[in-house]
Order: C-alpha cells, then structure tokens, then sequence
C-alpha cells in the first residue's frame, strides 16, 4: 500500500486545490469518527487526506437573516452548546446530538455526518425537514445545494471531484414554529439508527398547521422527504386523524432493507410509530413559543 | 513509507516522534511515546477504551491521527495521579471497586475526568449518559457510577 498523505489547509482554496490535484484519491478530514473506522477497515484506501478542521471559518456557526450558518467543521458538541441555534431549531440540535457518545460528539460534525452519506445518519433527516441549504466550493467556484441533493446513495454523494461541503445554512423561523427528531435503537446510546423521523412545522394564529415538511432516515437509500406525510398535517389542528394519516403516509414512503437491525415490516411499523411521536413533540413546542 | 516528525504534548511533556500519517493517536502514545496506560478494545471508536483528554476534552485516541494533535495539550491516565498520591478519581474507583479486570479503567477515568471538570455539578441522568459512552465487559457499571458519584463529591471539597 502506499503512504497516506497528510495535509492540514488553513483555507478553503488551498483545501479544494489539494483535493483538485488528487484525482480521486483524497478524502476529507472533518472530525474523523467515520473516516478513520473506514480506512481501518480498509474500506477506504486514501493516498491523500485533507484535514479541514485548522480552516476557521469552517467553524463557525454565524447569526445570518434570522437563521444560522453552520461551518462544515462545527462539532455536535458545540452545536449542542449553541442556545441560539438550540432555541430555534431543536430537532437538528438534538438528531446532531444522538450521534454517538461524548468523545464522538467531540469530533463528529454536521458536514461529515451529511457527506458519509449513510442512510441511517441522524443529522440528515432533521437537516432535510429544516429546508437547509449547503455551500459546496470546489474549482469552479461556489455553489448552494439542497441537503437532500448531497447524499445521492449509501455512501454516495453528488459533490463533484474536489469539491467539499462548507456550510449549512438553517433558514430563519417564524413565530409558532418548531422542529423534533426522534430514532429508534435497540439501546439509548451509541447505536445507529434503524429509523429516524424529523418533523417541522408551523403554526398560524389559530393553531392550524400551516407548514410541515416530514423526513425519514433509514429506510431508503437515502434519507427521503415525504411530501404526502407532511400534507397529512397541514391545514388542520394537527389531531389523532391527522397524525393517523401522517402515520400511514410515513409507513408508505419506507423502502427499508431487512438487516441485523430490524426487518422491512419492523422498520415501516416504527416509522409510523416515531412520525406520531416526533410529530407530538414539535407540535408541543410550536405551541409553547 | 514516509515518516513525519511531530511533537505530542503530552501531561505537559514534549515527546518528538517520528510516525507514519496514517498512524492513530492511541498507537502513538502506547508505541512511540511508551506510554502504554492509554488501553485499545475495538479499535473501531466503539468501546472508549483508549479515551484520552485534548483540549480538555474526552476524544478516542483509535479515531485520530497523531499528526492531527501536534500543538494540542494531551492528557492520558499516566497524568493523572501525584506521585504515589492517586487522583480523588482513581481513589475513589478503588474505594468503591470500580474496576475488574482493569482494562476498562484508564479510559473511563479519563471520560469521568473531562466530564466532571466540564460539569462538577453533574446529575444522574447526565453522568448516565456520558458513562454509557464506554464499554465494561465485566459489566461493573454500578461500582464505576458510584466511584465517579464519590469522587464528584470528593472533588467539591
């Protein structure tokens, strides 16, 4: 085997130049706690490795129009200490934190979460339901993309050949809004998901839904937005026929895969389970805003 | 294969090494700077043996490359004790059998010490949490959540 390179940018241009010139072979390098499990399992064989965590700007999380920009490098554990972000997007900030244990969410960061692009990643259904956007530089400049673009399949994604995820971007909220991520494991911590559920929605004065957008994670390909789930609560008062019919449209959409974690039939009858659940929580606190 | 110089601080110490890119943190420390107190299970970030502190932080040193670290201060088990003087938590893992077999232990007393100096005051249900992040095949949890309960008492006085 070849040595591994190591690189350790402290800019984006010089990060997309290192990956530009690699042709192929690089990786990037955010907190590790998927990439160094896959290289150890010779899963991966990197003949460079760029680290983006010295980048600065890659790890902030900045106030932008009401809502937040989260650089690609942002930790679970300093999202999770963030009240700002907390405070108006609960649902990312509690999917970012599911992942893993306390030294995980030491390392762990949204944008890697969203660029291993595995179905089961918990961050990925919450960022989905939020409508985030993400910035992705590469050589030829600077592009914004859907997070729900970036993961085309099991680890794979749409980013082009040097290009890296920078940011997100978690739009402005208005009054009455709210966001919950729930996932089922068969223990409480360090596991991955069998199925996770995100739900936003929003509330007009008279406590009618007036927005929703529903995501699953891990029971397709990819993470998936379910329209039809999120129709189900819009337009009504969010009650038990209405969160029936999310249910049902929730267990539709599934297209699990039977494995050591759970059968199709077990995975489609949980996500119906959580989509209820996930979509209580938000409800609650859209309601206590 | 191509070696690279590096210096790890580790416990206040400089240890110049000469390692490979690819080579983990939790190699570097037990390999190249002979501190062997940092233990390794799964290798594969799942079981928080070899949990050491950068940054005063709780990281798994099998999920880091060592060149990562260079500059950061490094704490391990081998630091953690005065001397013969055992630090409150590794007192208190003693006083309450905290430990089995051992090779659990260094990397549960440094998870407990990262999460007590970030949160003396920590409750239950959150020392649960931060506790489940490791793995004890001799299933010891409830004398490890009694140790670090004792010891967060000891270390308020």
């Amino acid at each position: 085997m070849d040595a591994m390179q190591y690189e350790a940018p402290g800019s984006v241009d010089e990060a997309v130049a290192l990956l530009a010139a690699a042709d192929g072979a690089a990786w990037v390098l955010a907190g590790g706690t998927d990439l160094l499990v896959q290289l150890r399992a010779d899963l991966i064989e990197p003949g460079l490795v760029v680290d983006i965590k010295g980048i600065s700007e890659l790890r902030a999380i900045t106030p932008e129009n009401g809502g937040f920009r989260i650089g690609a490098a942002v930790t679970g554990a300093e999202l999770g200490e963030h009240e700002g972000v907390k405070a108006v997007w609960p649902g990312v900030v509690e999917a970012m934190e599911l992942i893993g244990s306390v030294q995980i969410q030491g390392r762990a960061t949204l944008g890697g979460n969203l660029c291993n692009a595995s179905p089961a990643a918990d961050s990925v259904p919450a960022l989905i339901a939020a409508e985030a956007l993400c910035s992705v530089v590469g050589p030829k400049g600077r592009r914004e993309v859907a997070v729900a673009e970036v993961a085309t399949g099991p680890g794979e994604t749409s980013l082009g050949p040097g290009e890296i995820v920078v940011d997100i971007l978690l739009p402005e909220r208005p009054a009455r809004a709210a966001d919950a991520y729930l996932r089922f494991i068969p223990r409480t911590e360090m596991d991955i998901a069998v199925v996770g559920v995100a739900v936003s929605l929003v509330l007009d004065e008279r406590g009618v839904c007036a927005q929703a957008r529903v995501a699953l994670g891990a029971v397709a390909p990819r993470a998936l937005l379910v329209p039809e789930a999120a129709a189900a609560l819009i337009g009504g008062t969010v009650d038990d026929d209405a969160l029936e019919r999310l249910a049902a449209a929730a267990r539709a959409a599934c297209r699990p895969i039977d494995d050591m974690r759970g059968t199709v039939a077990y995975r489609t009858k949980v996500a119906g389970v959580l989509a209820r659940r996930a979509a209580g929580i938000a409800l609650a606190r859209a309601r206590s805003e | 294969m191509t070696k690279v110089e590096i210096v790890l601080t580790v416990n206040g110490e400089q240890y110049p090494i000469k390692v490979e890119p690819r080579r983990t943190l939790a190699d570097a420390l037990r390999d190249d700077c002979g501190l062997t107190g940092t233990h390794l299970g799964c290798e594969h970030g799942v079981c928080g043996a070899c949990t050491v502190l950068v940054d005063d932080q709780p990281l798994r040193a099998c999920l880091g490359f060592a060149v990562q670290f260079e500059g950061a201060p490094i704490r391990t088990v081998e630091g953690l004790a005065d001397g013969d003087r055992l630090h409150p938590l590794q007192q208190a893992f003693w006083d309450h059998h905290g430990l089995q077999c051992g090779y659990c232990t260094p990397g549960f007393l440094m998870l407990a010490v990262g999460a007590l100096e970030h949160n003396p005051d920590i409750d239950d249900e959150a020392l649960k949490r931060v506790l489940s992040s490791n793995l004890c095949r001799c299933t010891g949890y409830q004398n490890i959540l009694k140790a670090v309960r004792a010891a967060a008492t000891a270390l308020k006085r």
